[in-house]
């Protein structure tokens, strides 16, 4: 409760929650089928209707309604980057740990592979991994967790080094606690607040990439809806039906930045020692 | 040992980390390589012709050995030949790279052009409403894909003056200057756009963090003047970060900008990696890929470097 009051008195904090407990309800509704009309139904009389009270954000080309596809497309999105970011933190949460825990060989095995995933622009890993693998949701997840794993473990191997050298980790040693719950107790709980940050900023990242990704045809197939699809398909339609372009913009845009000022508030609230020169 | 002789060491343990990466990666595409290189066609081949074929690009042998064989030519510049082209793919990717570099530097401009001067002005009002405008922009520029900005721009301009970019024939850059910074010009501010907003935010922050520094407001009671002291005495030591992030921003755009490229019809590096996907011309991903990993190393290194050299606390190693 005190990190949610935090967060609410904080002022991008509050911004950025707002923005994404919305952007949550609205996924979900989505997900569920809980819109306006159903996404794939196409109203062939009204098609490419500008926005009015039956079509709150108009239709597109086959008479489909635009509200209803971009709520099961902020779905789809949401989908996607909370599953690639839960992947990529679970992994590179169990990397970092155990690199920093065990050190010597593994640790020098996991963090040079990590350095060779990072050699890569990300979008052209992920690029990679789905010219295996081939295009589809689910091969999205897979490319975005892979790109930001080797974050994840990087944000954990640093401060789990230097928790695991201090004296309290020795004084459990001492006392017989395993080695289990050393590393969840005490290593883990105390990386938690460099996780959400880190969290809350790669779910950004990870819409982003998701959009460009379904932009470029490499992401969730048509007929189902995404955000970067719906932008696709505006590309040709722009100047009659400016609407198909407008809303899945400004929504991607808004919830990129609802994580972001919601990432930034909770590195100010987390990190004291950043908070006179927060940006 | 010293971080840069470890740098430096570490740099072709890697490089090697990512061919074996990329090498393993395109052999785990489904189906073998003769049925990715000709598709349905190769439906049509004989055992005898398929074997013959096998041994013509030499994925009879053990992997280790195609491994070691292949690696001996991306030494030597081979990166295979393209399918698609019918040419060798390190020709076609020479062909492309220009378009790439310049866009990058273009971008480079245009975020360092807006961004720095925003950044330091939003420092030296910092907490009031000027601060404050440039920090929403800057928070907007980030968490606008790029490729968001440039559906809006050609949106804007063709909705209200009524003009589209000049796409399909492209003009490279010695044959018609003008004509090619009239192409290029909407692609570098569509690029730099994010890219800006990442330097004001970090440019500010950096100014911020020298502002409040004691040389500073030692500079400031001996009653040097308030621009010379943002400008001569804090703006070089804040500039670090900002090299920083450049340098790694340039990496990536180097990288070439696959949906700006895409947007705008640039036959840029980026587009040449999408095309090699979808045509499924394995030989150029691969080339493409490496190639880019290449450069994208090549860059960090280099900014590491500079940031040794700006920085004398991390070669003398306490800032590592």
């Amino acid at each position: 409760m005190s990190m949610l009051r935090a967060i609410f008195s904080h002022s991008s904090g509050r911004i950025g929650g707002t923005i994404v407990v919305i952007y949550v309800v609205v996924a979900l509704l989505g997900m569920f089928g809980v819109t306006p009309h159903n996404p794939l139904q196409q109203f062939r009389i009204d098609r490419l209707h500008a926005p009015n009270a039956v079509y709150w954000m108009g239709t597109d080309l086959f008479g489909r309604d635009v509200a209803s596809r971009l709520m099961n497309g902020i779905g789809q999105s949401f989908l996607v980057a909370f599953c690639s970011v839960a992947l990529a933190t679970l992994a590179g949460t169990m990397l970092g740990l155990t690199a920093a825990w065990f050190g010597k060989a593994w640790d020098g095995i996991v963090m040079r592979i990590m350095d060779v995933l990072l050699a890569f622009p990300a979008i052209l890993l992920a690029l990679l991994i789905i010219a295996v693998v081939g295009p589809g949701t689910w091969t999205s997840v897979a490319a975005i967790a892979i790109v930001y794993t080797p974050i994840f473990t990087r944000v954990v191997r640093g401060p789990a080094l230097s928790i695991k050298a201090r004296e309290f980790v020795d004084a459990a040693r001492t006392f017989g606690s395993s080695r289990r719950y050393i590393l969840t107790r005490h290593l883990l709980l105390n990386l938690v607040a460099p996780l959400t940050v880190q969290v809350t900023l790669a779910l950004a990242w990870s819409l982003l990439t998701e959009a460009g990704l379904s932009f470029l045809g490499l992401g969730t197939q048509p007929p189902a809806s995404s955000l970067g699809l719906m932008l696709a398909d505006s590309r040709n339609l722009m100047e009659n039906a400016p609407w198909l372009l407008i809303f899945p913009a400004v929504a991607i845009m808004i919830s990129i930045l609802g994580f972001n000022l919601l990432g930034d508030a909770l590195r100010d609230i987390l990190d004291p020692k950043t908070r006179r020169s927060a940006p | 040992m010293s971080y840069l002789a470890r740098r430096l060491l570490t740099f072709p343990l890697v490089m090697l980390g990512v061919s074996i990466l990329v090498f393993v990666a395109i052999r785990l595409v489904p189906g073998d390589a003769i049925t990715a290189m000709l598709g349905t066609e190769a439906g049509l081949l004989t055992p005898a012709q398929r074997t013959a074929l096998s041994a013509y690009f030499g994925i009879d042998k053990p992997i280790l050995v195609q491994y070691w064989s292949w690696l001996l030519g991306v030494l030597q510049g081979d990166l295979g030949i393209s399918v698609i082209h019918g040419k060798p793919a390190l020709t076609i990717i020479l062909e492309r790279f220009p378009l790439t570099l310049q866009l990058a530097l273009m971008s480079m401009c245009v975020a360092l052009l807006v961004g720095l001067p925003a950044g330091v002005f939003a420092a030296t009002r910092n907490e009031k409403m000027s601060d404050l405008a440039v920090r929403i922009f800057a928070m907007i520029g980030q968490s606008t894909p790029n490729f968001v900005v440039g559906l809006l721009i050609i949106y804007a301009l063709s909705a209200g003056f009524g003009i589209l970019p000049t796409m399909g024939e492209f003009t490279p850059l010695f044959t018609d200057p003008l004509r090619n910074l009239g192409q290029m010009i909407l692609p570098a501010i569509t690029l730099g756009f994010a890219f800006a907003a990442s330097v004001t935010r970090i440019s500010r922050s950096a100014m911020l963090d020298v502002l409040s520094d004691d040389y500073v407001r030692t500079a400031r009671s001996k009653g040097v003047p308030k621009r010379s002291v943002i400008w001569r005495h804090a703006l070089p030591n804040a500039l670090i970060p900002v090299v920083t992030l450049s340098g790694v921003e340039f990496g990536y755009l180097l990288g070439g900008a696959v949906l700006v490229e895409q947007i705008y019809a640039l036959p840029g590096l980026g587009r040449l990696v999408l095309e090699a996907i979808l045509q499924r011309d394995y030989a150029l991903v691969q080339g493409c890929v490496l190639f880019i990993a290449f450069n994208f190393m090549v860059v960090n290194l280099l900014v590491d470097l500079a940031y040794v050299t700006l920085d004398p606390r991390i070669r003398l190693g306490e800032g590592n």
